[in-house]
């Protein structure tokens, strides 16, 4: 009945194969994928979802093969995008074979895989991974017996070290090359298997989904009630949906009348007991005087203590900012070296002019936005790679838990709002990219969209200054603390408000493997981080160079008149002259008064051509709009270059009070005549500072974060929601605080 | 005498075999692809700092699960 379907296989032979790696999370498949490919392989997405698709061309005796990593999953079921994703690809003949990776120590729970795959009549080859590691646990594994009572190759293999890859590999061509299997048929219990007969039969005659799948498979799935399945079939034959539905359902009436159960729990049961009398038939033993997670469970009595493992935590995290702030500091500091060698070079050996304006000022500049935060995006990768390979990342999400539940987040929420800034001087970008692992995809959403609420590290300048110019040095520390406390409420707050609101639903199940303890192999933390610093180099790249030259343009066009800019330029020319005139022997106080009297002429100049440009005009145009935040114009042009780049708000204030540019917003001497500036003028008060601050905390996140949340969340809805939402949650919030303030320190 | 009680309320290293598992969807699916299914052998090796989630020992593997999910599942003990 399966003809059609068994011959498609062989198609493959001669062309390129495909051959799909398999298996459970925190099997090792990832080492084995490495062990095949090195590093000649290449990461996307597969579209629509945020789900990884990882590829690699290798060469097996001349025969070209593409390994496709499959996402990490226990099961095949319609409920989570991985499996999905997992599923489509061993469909419509996509790959020709299977290596199904399953932990050897772990067997039991890593086989139930194998049986699913095994049921969609797919050639599989299995490899017994980490055989060391169980072998030290007193597990033997006799893989030939399995071999033989499973119907499929089955080998040792240790991908760490290299041993039985080889073996799996060259089983894998062959098995691929002759073509598709007869599925596993399990016994369900006479009822289901004669309905399963009967569902097959009817979707083989009626050559229902045949180019896609088995029709066993295919019944298999209508009798679990798997939806997407149900789905397929309905839009291929609505009626023959409708007849094997209703077979599927009058059996599921009849097994419930006797067994009192439902059916993906009968389902599931079977498969497990059809593994354990499998595993017990001799092919698995262990010795009873070992246990392999004996070094887990009295590291696990430490770090996941009541006392000391929330303290232990603690110290990871903030050793993981000083590291990355540390070391980020110098590679960071060679990108900005070496991007601005580059400007001075290019605007020497270029004529003045607008071309050279939007070379140096426009693209340079947002080039080297983007380039700035990759030293930082990886470091923080390999930290945080390392962290979830050896293990701890479970556990810090097994005990943070309980305290995100409360907000609708998941215990896993805890590092990405760390990296956004949870501990002062993150950065929402690594943080957004954090959220992948992830696998809730609500809970993911909430915190995707709630971490740019934190304090980064471009906001920290912003309250710097702020806070050492309206509260002194002493006051300024608890204020910048109680910024950093706010971020985190309101980023609690609002998840708890959109998981009951925007994105409302029964939390995902939180059950979850806490794996054993391991050392992370070198190679797959570099690779996972330079995978991570590349996806951010193109996505971020190639937007952010597009959006720098609109703003570049925003805030040099239109230009300022001739006769008003011939007046400020005379004014120039007049104080250069006066300084050129001074007397050799004139005292040092007068020079350095004329020399303040040309770069204040100079300020003076762009200031007016900032006003009358079209972030100038747009600033002045919401002056009204922010006005009940205590804001001026100045501060507006501020904030929509901050949309930018956060680290934008303190440079264009500066140019915005005719101020020059302020190179380093850091700088003590810098930024000091902008705070006296800000102190002295007439329409800033410490309300309107604590405003600002709030304001510049919750409004819409930079352009890069912007783009990092929209390929997480995968879409473009989720982009402008932050826009619109935060910039709406930051006036109102800004808004009560001024006037809270106002009141205060009247 | 065997005697029946919710997973959640089985004290940290003691020893129990899965009842039941009476959860539905998506959740129910969850718990029985973790091994977590009649008949199975259980412990509880931990409980989080704030006494949830609960880490389950089960063939080889530890499992964690939230006290709510735990309340699907009934054990029976000695």
């Amino acid at each position: 009945m399966s003809d059609a379907f068994a011959n498609t296989g062989n198609e493959g032979a001669g062309k390129a194969l495909r051959i799909a790696l398999a298996g459970n999370p925190n099997c090792g498949k990832t080492t084995v994928f490495n062990g095949y490919t090195g590093a000649r392989q290449h990461v996307g997405n597969y579209p629509g979802v945020t789900v990884d698709r990882k590829e690699g061309e290798i060469t097996v005796d001349g025969q070209q093969i593409t390994l496709v990593d499959l996402p990490g999953t226990y099961s095949l079921t319609a409920y989570s995008m991985e499996e999905i994703v997992a599923r489509r690809e061993l469909s419509s003949n996509n790959v020709q074979a299977v290596i199904d990776v399953a932990e050897a120590s772990a067997l039991e729970r890593n086989l139930l895989l194998t049986v699913q795959i095994l049921e969609m009549g797919m050639p599989v080859v299995l490899g017994c991974n980490m055989m060391d590691e169980a072998a030290k646990g007193g597990i033997t594994i006799d893989t030939a017996k399995l071999s033989s009572l499973l119907g499929i190759p089955v080998f040792p293999m240790t991908a760490r070290s290299g041993e039985g890859l080889k073996e799996v590999l060259d089983a894998a061509v062959s098995i691929a090359k002759s073509g598709k299997k007869e599925p596993l048929r399990l016994s369900y219990g006479s009822d289901i298997d004669q309905a399963l007969q009967q569902m097959e039969t009817f979707i083989a005659n009626e050559q229902l989904l045949s180019e896609k799948y088995h029709p066993y498979y295919v019944a298999l799935k209508t009798m679990e009630r798997d939806t997407d399945m149900i789905e397929e079939l309905k839009s291929a034959n609505s009626a023959a949906a409708t007849s094997l539905q209703k077979i599927a359902n009058d059996t599921m009436e009849h097994v419930k009348g006797t067994m009192g159960t439902n059916m993906e729990s009968i389902i599931t049961d079977h498969r497990y007991g059809f593994i354990r009398s499998l595993l017990g038939n001799g092919v698995l033993t262990q010795d009873p005087t070992k246990d392999r997670l004996a070094f887990t469970d009295s590291l696990d009595r430490i770090l996941t203590n009541s006392f000391l493992g929330p303290v232990i935590m603690l110290a990871v995290l903030y050793f993981m900012y000083q590291l990355t702030i540390e070391i980020g500091a110098y590679p960071q500091g060679w990108v900005e070296d070496g991007l601005a060698w580059l400007g001075e070079w290019v605007g020497e050996s270029m004529q003045e002019g607008h071309l050279k304006s939007l070379i140096v000022d426009g693209i340079i500049n947002g080039v080297g936005g983007v380039l700035s935060f990759v030293p930082l995006i990886v470091i923080m990768f390999t930290l945080l790679s390392f962290l979830e390979d050896c293990g701890y990342m479970a556990r810090m999400a097994y005990m943070m838990d309980r305290v995100f539940r409360v907000f609708g987040l998941h215990g896993a929420s805890v590092m990405p709002y760390c990296v956004a800034g949870g501990i002062a001087g993150g950065c929402a970008i690594p943080g957004a990219m954090a959220t992948r692992t992830l696998r809730s995809p609500k809970e993911k959403l909430a915190t995707l969209l709630t971490l740019p609420f934190m304090t980064c590290g471009a906001k920290w300048p912003v309250f710097l200054l702020l806070a050492t110019a309206f509260f002194g040095n002493e006051n300024a520390p608890k204020i910048m603390f109680t910024m950093t406390a706010i971020g985190w409420i309101m980023a609690l707050l609002v998840a708890k408000f959109l998981r009951s609101t925007v994105i409302k639903g029964e939390p995902t199940p939180f059950v979850m493997e806490l794996p054993p303890y391991r050392f992370p192999t070198l190679f797959s933390v570099l690779l996972h981080c330079w995978e991570r610093a590349w996806m951010y180099i193109k996505k971020a790249g190639t937007v952010l160079l597009a959006i720098s030259v609109v703003l570049w343009a925003m805030m040099k066009f239109p230009e300022l008149p001739a006769d008003m800019s011939a007046q400020l330029e005379q004014k120039i020319e007049a104080a250069e002259e006066a300084l050129k005139v001074l007397p050799e022997n004139a005292p040092q106080e007068r020079r350095d008064e004329a020399e303040e009297a040309v770069s204040d002429a100079q300020n003076a100049l762009s200031e007016a051509e900032l006003a009358y440009s079209f972030a100038g005009r747009l600033g002045k145009g919401i002056e009204p709009l922010l006005a009940p935040l205590g804001y001026d114009w100045r501060t507006d042009i501020a904030l929509i270059a901050g949309v930018a780049a956060k680290e934008a708000v303190v440079g264009t204030l500066g140019t915005a009070w005719s101020l020059g540019e302020i190179e380093d917003a850091e700088d003590e001497e810098e930024t000091k005549t902008l705070s006296d500036r800000l102190k002295s003028a007439p329409n800033w008060s410490k309300a309107t500072a604590i405003s600002l601050m709030l304001f510049v905390l919750l409004y819409s996140p930079c352009f890069v974060a912007l783009i990092v949340i929209k390929q997480e969340a995968g879409g473009w809805k989720w982009l402008f929601f932050s826009i619109v939402f935060n910039t709406a949650l930051a006036y109102i919030v800004a808004f009560a605080g001024y006037n809270i303030c106002k009141m205060l320190w009247l | 005498m065997a005697q029946t009680i919710n997973l959640r309320q089985l004290p940290v290293g003691k020893k129990g075999k899965i009842r039941e598992v009476e959860a539905h969807g998506e959740m129910n699916r969850r718990i029985r692809d973790m091994g977590l299914i009649p008949g199975s052998q259980v412990s509880i090796v931990g409980k989080a700092p704030l006494r949830d989630p609960i880490a389950v020992r089960l063939s080889g593997v530890t499992i964690s699960l939230r006290n709510q999910e735990a309340d699907y599942i009934t054990v029976e003990i000695d």
